[in-house]
């Protein structure tokens, strides 16, 4: 509620509560302690790290915790509509935060977004990469022609190795600001995870069979 | 009956200190239902006026006379008058005439079909009623009068009214189940503080008494269903990783085997029956009986007098547990998916809880010790743990601990697109609260509507889910195919609640349903219901807006006198005292029962100290604030 308006620059604005200023990314009013709107931070700033692929994602997880310590809603059971109806916002975007940061694919794709690019994928992107497409078509095959539930582990094992080596060679490419190729490893790294997913769903029926 | 709990203005200092009644933790379970308390971080169930047992057996006796006995008076009563008895009535909740055919032959009662069952409509599904004697009976009430059995247990216990309560339901039960349960609660005169999973109350008991840090799974086999889940704990945060389940596989298909074995046996014996309903539930308590047995004996012989043709069989535990192992199997199946959905190997495990009764019987122990590689614990009553959770979680609700929980989704929601395929918005196992928009397009020229119909559950096509609400967005300005940008939000609160918006990008054109799966109760239906119990719902709903202003009011006050204090100096002695004198005014009114007073009075208050905020603002913009960044936490 920026009723002076004129104030709301990027590095501090009104509290809705007091109607004093307070810092643009501040949590809490520093005068009032009223809970403050999330406001517009990239998600790496929200846990207070450097953006970049490789992330320490158990200190980010240490954080996360943290912060919704303070920030959840069951922390404001008992306050005004206005504060709860806050809280909700702020710990909506920690864990949109959170969630985005954990996925190596949906960090890749933050960070290509944060770099003006547009990632590849959402549904009816053909995927027009050779390699990528033969090398699925033998996994699939592999995957259908697999009956024992020991073929399909070292199926899983073997497609996590390839993941682990995409997402290395994503982080140099994403670091050097080769985009183009960040967005085919992000595309194979997909579909190594759709992989793992398939061949374990299959473990499944296999094992309720 | 008051919902809320009105102080005087000065009583209570601060707005959060508002109401410190004590609120219950109810474990509404199929078989047995349990309430507890909890001070002081410290847990405890509720028994019965004499000491005796904590579980109540969630059975509904409906005399003719017009009484209703809920309990172990009421299981009682199975042998001699049958017909009038309820039992595993949560089953039913929330599920649609189309659920229920596919496990009616196992319940023991007659179900209903409405007339109108085959036109389902725009209504969703319609709801399920029980014949219970003369009487015709929803779930949604059955389960009412369990909760008000409870809530008279836990009030003379505590010799105080109770208003409030957590109420725990499967993780796995959809959204439909958890409104039927809600709407249960606001029967029998509960306010629902949150409905949280099973597993995870059980979590909070084991985690709170053990000290217990690192990764848990709580393998909970009640009486009908089926949940596990992983979790982490660590200094008081109880943070969901992964839930799954089956919300129809529990203890009672144990003692249908059992049934259907002595059957089957007895036709062995040439012996005809003609089993109706009085006949099954006698056979299904015997059958209860020998499953009891059978978890501390390695055999048992029992004589069965059934429509008076008495028979004897001989039943071992090698052969009890052949006919479990289907479903024990379909247990393990489902925990492993859970483990891979989290991406966790079982060895990573630092302890198994097991919860509900149905994890006495030694083949599932087993199972479980051999999936995970470890002896599960159960050094807290399987049968009073989730209730003892609930009561810890109530507590931390009320603001009288500072434990946290941390939890998910369990089943993925999404939308039906073209041609009835389901397109997911939100996955399961997403942490809430959350909000997830997902863009759609026009499919036909000059396309002015569009209907969105949301859908839970995890398969691909629309009629393999559950249908939680259709509503159609409307005013859409004529466009080619495929050039409107239509954006659909789901937002899931904390409580587990999802709204969905949907707006036109190119115009704005937006309309909003709070989804509420109401299964065949609409909104007059319920009205009358509540009627009986809640004469005064309207004068709630005035006190409930009158408690809020002021709470709202209390929280300017204090946020105005903050800003004094913290910055005299930009205060004039005019300010000082307009500002002092609208105070005293907003807190006279408040003593009055006005709300449109106390919320003009309040917009006084802001009208007067503005001067002086905007004198604030100006010398924080001279003093470009600096410094303060997100590490400043701590602070509140």
């Amino acid at each position: 509620m920026n009723t002076t308006g004129t104030f709301s620059g990027p590095s501090h604005k009104v509290c809705w509560s007091c109607k004093g200023p307070v810092d643009a990314v501040a949590l809490f009013c520093d005068t009032c302690n009223a809970i403050q709107p999330p406001g517009q931070v990239d998600h790496f700033a929200r846990f207070g790290v450097t953006p970049g692929f490789v992330i320490d994602l158990d200190a980010i997880e240490a954080r996360y915790i943290a912060l919704q310590q303070v920030l959840h809603p069951d922390r404001f059971t008992t306050r005004t509509p206005r504060e709860q109806a806050l809280s909700q916002q702020q710990a909506t975007s920690l864990n949109d935060a959170f969630e985005t940061l954990k996925n190596p694919v949906t960090r890749a794709e933050y960070l290509l977004r944060m770099a003006g690019q547009a990632p590849e994928g959402g549904e009816g992107h053909t995927v027009n990469d050779p390699e990528l497409l033969m090398e699925a078509l033998e996994m699939r095959e592999a995957l259908s022609d697999a009956t024992d539930r020991s073929a399909i582990d070292a199926m899983i094992r073997d497609v996590r190795g390839a993941a682990r080596d995409c997402e290395a060679d994503l982080a140099s490419a994403l670091n050097a600001g080769a985009y183009e190729r960040a967005k085919k490893l992000a595309t194979r790294l997909t579909y190594l995870q759709k992989m793992t997913q398939e061949a374990r769903a299959k473990k499944t029926r296999l094992a309720a069979a | 009956m008051a919902l809320l709990k009105i102080h005087e203005p000065g009583q209570t200092p601060m707005p959060h200190a508002e109401d410190r009644k004590l609120a219950v933790g109810i474990d509404l379970g199929t078989t047995n239902s349990v309430v507890a308390v909890s001070r002081d971080d410290t847990p405890e169930v509720l028994r019965d006026i004499s000491g005796g047992a904590a579980i109540v057996p969630s059975v509904v006796y409906y005399g003719a006379d017009g009484a209703v006995i809920v309990g172990a008076d009421a299981f009682a009563r199975i042998n001699d008058d049958a017909s009038r008895v309820v039992s595993s009535v949560k089953r039913l909740m929330g599920r649609g005439i189309e659920d229920v055919k596919s496990i009616a032959g196992t319940l023991p009662y007659h179900v209903e079909i409405p007339e109108d069952a085959s036109a389902n409509g725009d209504n969703g599904p319609v709801m399920v009623r029980l014949n219970v004697g003369d009487r015709v009976l929803t779930p949604v009430e059955v389960s009412a009068d369990i909760l008000r059995a409870l809530k008279i247990r836990a009030e003379s216990a505590l010799e105080q009214d109770i208003e409030k309560a957590v109420i725990t339901v499967p993780a796995y039960f959809d959204d439909g189940a958890r409104t039927a349960t809600k709407d249960a609660a606001k029967l029998a005169g509960i306010e629902v503080l949150r409905l949280v999973n099973e597993p995870t109350a059980a979590a909070l008991a084991y985690g709170l008494d053990n000290g217990a840090e690192g990764l848990y799974a709580v393998y909970d086999l009640g009486g009908g269903t089926f949940d596990i889940s992983l979790l982490r704990m660590q200094k008081g945060v109880f943070q969901v990783k992964a839930t799954g389940g089956d919300a129809a596989l529990g203890g009672d298909d144990f003692d249908h085997a059992i049934a259907e074995y002595l059957l089957a046996d007895r036709r062995a014996q040439n012996l005809a029956d003609d089993v109706d309903t009085s006949a099954a539930k006698r056979l299904l308590k015997t059958a209860r009986g020998i499953k009891e047995s059978l978890t501390v004996r390695d055999d048992i012989d029992i004589t069965l007098d059934l429509n008076e043709v008495i028979s004897t069989h001989h039943i071992s535990r090698a052969q009890f547990d052949d006919m479990i192992r289907p479903l024990v199997d379909r247990t393990v199946a489902i925990t492993e998916r859970v483990l891979d959905d989290a991406d966790i190997l079982p060895d990573e495990i630092r302890g198994v809880v097991l919860v509900g009764g149905s994890t006495r019987v030694p083949m599932v122990r087993a199972a479980v010790a051999a999936l995970f590689g470890q002896e599960p614990l159960s050094n807290i009553d399987p049968d009073e743990v989730v209730a003892l959770g609930a009561a810890l979680q109530a507590d931390a609700l009320t603001g009288g601990s500072g434990n946290l929980l941390l939890d998910v989704t369990p089943l993925s929601l999404g939308l039906e697109t073209m041609g009835g395929i389901v397109e997911k918005v939100i996955d399961r196992n997403t942490p809430i609260p959350v909000a997830k928009g997902q863009e759609f397009t026009t499919y036909q020229d000059g396309q002015s509507a569009m209907m969105i119909h949301v859908v839970q559950g995890e398969r691909e096509m629309v009629d393999q889910c559950r249908s939680l609400a259709r509503f159609v967005l409307t005013g859409i300005p004529p466009m080619a195919a495929g050039a409107a940008r239509i954006k659909v939000t789901f937002q899931v609160d904390a409580d587990g609640l999802l709204t969905v918006s949907a707006r036109e990008e190119t115009t704005g054109v937006e309309q909003e349903v709070a989804v509420k799966p109401t299964y065949g109760i609409n909104e007059g239906e319920m009205a009358n219901m509540l009627r009986d119990s809640m004469v005064n719902a309207r004068q709630d709903m005035e006190l409930r807006l009158l408690t809020e202003a002021r709470v709202e009011a209390r929280r300017n006050i204090l946020a105005v006198e903050a800003a004094m204090k913290m910055d005299q100096e930009l205060l004039t002695s005019d300010d000082s005292k307009a500002i002092n004198t609208a105070i005293d005014r907003l807190q006279a009114a408040m003593a009055l029962d006005d709300r449109d007073v106390i919320n003009d009075l309040a917009e006084a208050l802001d009208g007067v100290s503005r001067p002086f905020a905007e004198r604030r603002m100006d010398r924080g913009i001279r003093t470009a604030l600096a410094g303060h960044n997100i590490d400043d936490v701590a602070r509140r």
